[in-house]
């Protein structure tokens, strides 16, 4: 049964770790240090493609201070088939697969050394063609990156090497006869350049790894669980000789669910037999982390007309960098998900380049996919003169539809949030002369995962909880406020803190949105555990049975005057006894959370674009979004903006730019320029609660879906404003003022 | 490598260190003072995060040279709140849910003090603008403009 | 029986079909009969696989029961951000 009746859960109390977080205090992944520590750097490859022929160290080495130098010779290729290509990424062997790749590091007593040291290692290369676009890389002629790589799912089966990794089809129905049906078919092509998460923090660790082949590792990172197993598997560790502790984290968004620095610090002290803290410049960020994939994607969708949709089909082909695994296989589910569709078909290509191997980022790979498919809808919204709105109502998936990727919806939030958004004045406002409004949907899974909890009841009656994911956007009030809420105890009563890998069972990653699902559930799970033993001992202190005792208000009570009279004893009263009726008094709870509930969100978004100049400024943005139930209402809406800001970004300002040489050109904040304060408006939100029956509370996640319609629902109000669609993003002034040029539109 | 020797003063307090000339003020008080603070995000005047006060003056410690502390006044995150009391904009951040992760917050309450001094009734315009060096990737700065407006006021209203 | 319906790229290692009948009680026995009766898709299912049970999905719910009437779907490993 889902609570519905809160007295915490939805207010706004203010987070726990916030005076940490405003006074400087809080320590981040670069913040600490240790004594005796060395600092590191790494050499990264000049080349996009190269094969390396040699690597000299011994000048390197000879140079006072210098502690450590590793190259690929320090890492064995693991045993597990998922490390291989994370070990093949976080120091190169035979070829160097991008500009950036790693190829070796030092360790030395000063960050001046250490950079000295870099300029002595000497690296024969042997450079090789490249490819970074996303279409050249599957032309038949292209480089090839990987020997013997034949794509999978291919039909006929594949014969040569190729780019291409894997083929994913998806769909039900029959898209032929439902395009014959339709008395309208639009159809276009898009693409979308690579950006990246821009967290403000670059990654940074501090390795420590003993003689006895034990070692602890401090970093920032989405889960260190993740970091702990990852890094055991790279240096030939048993997990539990290798205790991970999780830094405060400075932004992730997707990009900090895989190691890059990690192996590399502790392969250092390994060898130095000192700590080692390496900490990536912004520069190193941009071209050795993981940015999402660039994209190129066909679609083609046919109505009748009165714009009932009859059939819908897209073609995605998604680069994602050096080695396999780009999330185009998630486009191509969750592309067409908003619509109730009797014919869909989609196939994805995973496409390999010579780029830094993509990681995730918010709703990995869906962006992309709703940007081409909502551009689409949206053109054939007002072909027919229907409010795009009013359209998306007419084909919403609803409780009951079959969604694109195959299963049925339960309850979904779409119509709620399409609805809210009709009657919203936003939807009505005026608008002035270059001005466009657009709207979008977007649709997210969520996952729950490996989550494990203990709740400690404290002999004074406060509380902690323990979990195991970082903290990365306020979870820790959430988790506060359903440990209050179940406990019946104050908020300021809890303290939540995220446990180091050696000190709580596993958790997965802080990712799909899951940690206030997952470790929300898991906290409440714990918490009535943890309640029924506070039962059990008042009813031994009362003497009759347990099921005679009930939690209510943060008390025991008997149940009922048959139970007996007795006093309600507090949360406080049945700690304070707890050693003399049996001991500590905690709750666990360790489990693998199912039921993690989809997400919808619709955007509305007005802009001018600037006749003159192509420049489109944002002067207007709404947020309408299912949450199943905001915890911690703030933090939510936070969710829902900084998912926009990012949309709006990666919609008109952010792009991976590469040169003929296969360089990134613009490594850097200055030129890679994500939105500041001044780009953006208020960003308002609309959260709406259509509970998930997977979770006590009905929470859904809500960190994803935010990021899922920006990008078309700026290309649709950018394509009003300018007279002219839009297909290819960062819509960036030159970009915008062609496309009007080339249309007659535009001032010149 | 050579080290020159700085007098300085700190958050009010006298502060004396040892640095490489080529040193940057934030690798100082970052690495020399245990003041972490605050954050490099950049490394090259971008991002906002480092931003301390030199003299009164808001800049980027990671484009300042340890060595040009000397002789002068630096103000950090660390001396922000008086003693127990938390700054009316740090208050004010943590009531409108203005941090997500928090790295970038240090650099915000640092260039956000800043303008209250030089203009205590600003425009949400004048806000954004003068935010512009500080980048947010977690909030989209509407929770941070609103924090800045609302401190603004009630600065205001305590002084009439 | 279980029906059992496959995403797409699967059809070819299962011998030309999207939809197949299993006899299972949980995701386990699920996954076990689908590598057996089709071996080609072992590939597939051990490079990791979510299953959806009316319509919730699980990941690595190897016990999560399957009614004979359950609408079951495999679909690719999911991972967030």
């Amino acid at each position: 049964m889902i609570k519905t009746k809160f007295k915490l859960v939805g207010t706004r109390p203010l987070r726990p770790d916030g005076v940490d977080k405003v006074t400087g205090r809080a320590r981040f992944g670069a913040d600490i240090s240790a004594p005796g520590m060395l600092h590191a750097l790494i050499l990264r490859s000049p080349h996009a493609h190269a094969r390396i022929k040699s690597i000299d160290t011994s000048r390197a080495e000879k140079l006072p201070g210098v502690k450590a130098v590793v190259t690929r010779d320090d890492f064995k290729l693991p045993e597990r088939e998922d490390l291989v290509d994370i070990c093949r990424n976080v120091m190169a062997r035979e070829k160097a697969l991008y500009d950036g790749h790693a190829v070796a590091a030092v360790a030395a007593v000063s960050k001046t050394v250490a950079r000295e040291a870099l300029k002595r290692i000497q690296v024969e290369y042997q450079v090789l063609p490249h490819v970074t676009d996303v279409d050249a890389a599957m032309k038949p002629r292209a480089p090839i990156l990987h020997k013997g790589m034949r794509t999978i799912g291919a039909e006929p089966a594949a014969k040569k090497d190729s780019n291409v990794a894997q083929i994913h089809t998806f769909g039900h129905g029959d898209v032929v006869k439902g395009f014959a049906k339709a008395d309208i078919i639009i159809e276009r092509s898009f693409k979308t350049e690579a950006t990246h998460q821009g967290y403000i923090e670059p990654h940074a660790c501090l390795a420590t790894y003993g003689a006895d082949d034990r070692a602890d590792l401090w970093c920032c990172t989405q889960g260190h669980y993740m970091v702990r197993n990852a890094c055991a598997g790279l240096l030939g560790m048993e997990v539990s000789h290798l205790r991970v502790t999780a830094s405060e984290i400075g932004g992730g968004f997707g990009g900090k669910t895989t190691v890059f620095i990690e192996p590399v610090a502790l392969a250092l002290s390994r060898k130095a037999g000192k700590p080692v803290k390496l900490v990536m410049s912004r520069d190193e960020v941009f071209r050795a982390s993981g940015p999402t994939s660039s994209s190129s994607t066909d679609v083609k969708i046919g109505i009748t007309k009165k714009g009932k949709i009859t059939a819908a089909q897209a073609i995605l082909r998604y680069q994602g960098g050096a080695f396999p695994g780009s999330p185009v296989q998630f486009g191509a589910m969750t592309g067409f998900a908003p619509y109730d569709l009797e014919n869909v078909h989609t196939v994805g290509y995973d496409v390999v380049a010579n780029r830094p191997k993509q990681a995730a980022y918010r709703a990995p790979g869906a962006p992309l996919a709703a940007f081409a498919i909502e551009s689409v809808i949206d053109e054939l919204a007002h072909k027919i003169g229907m409010d795009p709105l009013e359209f998306r109502l007419k084909n919403a998936a609803r409780e009951g539809t079959k969604s694109s990727y195959g299963p049925t919806f339960g309850p979904i939030g779409l119509e709620a949030t399409l609805k809210e958004s009709k009657k919203h004045p936003h939807h009505l406002a005026p608008l002035g002369p270059n001005q466009g409004r657009g709207v979008a949907c977007g649709f997210w899974f969520n996952f729950g995962g490996q989550t494990s909890v203990s709740l400690n009841i404290g002999e004074d009656g406060t509380v902690s909880v323990v979990e195991g994911n970082p903290d990365i956007g306020g979870s820790r009030a959430s988790m506060c406020l359903m440990a209050a809420e179940e406990l019946g105890v104050p908020y300021e009563k809890v303290r939540t803190v995220i446990a180091d890998t050696a000190s709580l069972g596993y958790n997965e990653v802080t990712d799909g949105s899951r940690v206030t699902f997952a470790v929300g559930m898991a906290t409440i799970k714990a918490a009535r555990q943890a309640i029924a033993i506070m039962c059990e001992r008042a009813a031994k202190i009362w003497d009759i049975p347990a099921e005679a005792v009930v939690w209510e208000d943060g008390c025991a009570k008997p149940a009922g005057s048959n139970a007996g009279n007795f006093k309600p004893m507090t949360l406080a009263e049945i700690a304070g006894s707890a050693g003399s009726t049996g001991g500590p008094i905690s709750g666990h709870s360790e489990a693998t959370a199912d039921g993690a509930g989809v997400s919808f969100a619709t955007h509305m978004v007005d802009v001018e674009v600037d006749p003159d100049t192509g420049k489109v400024t944002v002067l207007r943005y709404t947020v309408f979004q299912d949450a199943g139930k905001a915890i911690h209402p703030a933090y939510v809406e936070g969710q829902f903006q900084g998912g926009a800001a990012q949309g709006v970004g990666w919609a008109i300002n952010e792009e991976y730019i590469y040169g003929e040489d296969g360089r990134l050109q613009n490594p850097g904040f200055l030129d890679y320029r994500i939105p500041v304060a001044s780009d953006l408006p208020m960003i308002d939100t609309v959260i709406l609660e259509i509970p998930n029956p997977g979770h006590p509370y009905g929470v859904r996640g809500v960190g994803e879906t935010s990021i899922v319609p920006p990008l078309a629902a700026i290309a649709n109000a950018v394509s009003e404003a300018a007279g002219v669609r839009l297909t290819h993003l960062p819509m960036s002034p030159p970009r915008v003022l062609k496309a009007m040029m080339e249309n007659g539109k535009g001032a010149a | 490598m050579t080290k020159t020797a700085v007098s300085t003063t700190i958050n009010g307090d006298a502060a004396e260190f040892l640095c490489e000339t080529g040193e940057t003020l934030l690798d100082v008080l970052r690495d020399r003072l245990d003041l972490t603070g605050s954050k490099e995000g950049c490394g090259t005047g971008d991002c906002g995060a480092c931003s301390v006060m030199l003299d009164g003056r808001l800049v980027c410690s990671c484009l300042v040279l340890g060595v040009e502390a000397q002789g002068r006044a630096v103000e950090t995150i660390e001396g922000m709140a008086e003693g127990e009391t938390l700054h009316p904009l740090q208050q004010k951040f943590l009531e409108h849910a203005a941090l997500q992760c928090g790295v970038c917050t240090p650099g915000f309450l640092v260039a956000a003090k800043a303008l209250l001094e030089v203009n205590d009734d600003p425009s949400e315009s004048q806000v954004r603008y003068w935010l512009a060096g500080n980048l947010c990737r977690c909030t989209g700065y509407d929770k941070i403009v609103r924090a800045v407006l609302d401190t603004a006021k009630d600065m205001r209203s305590a002084r009439a | 029986m279980v029906k059992v319906v496959l995403w797409g790229s699967l059809k070819k290692a299962a011998g030309g079909q999207t939809e197949v009948e299993v006899e299972a009680k949980n995701v386990r026995e699920v996954l076990d009969r689908l590598k057996e009766t089709y071996p080609k898709l072992s590939a597939d299912i051990d490079r990791g696989v979510s299953v959806s049970i009316d319509g919730v999905i699980f990941r690595d719910a190897w016990f999560a029961p399957i009614k004979p009437e359950s609408e079951v779907y495999l679909l690719p490993r999911l991972a967030g951000g």
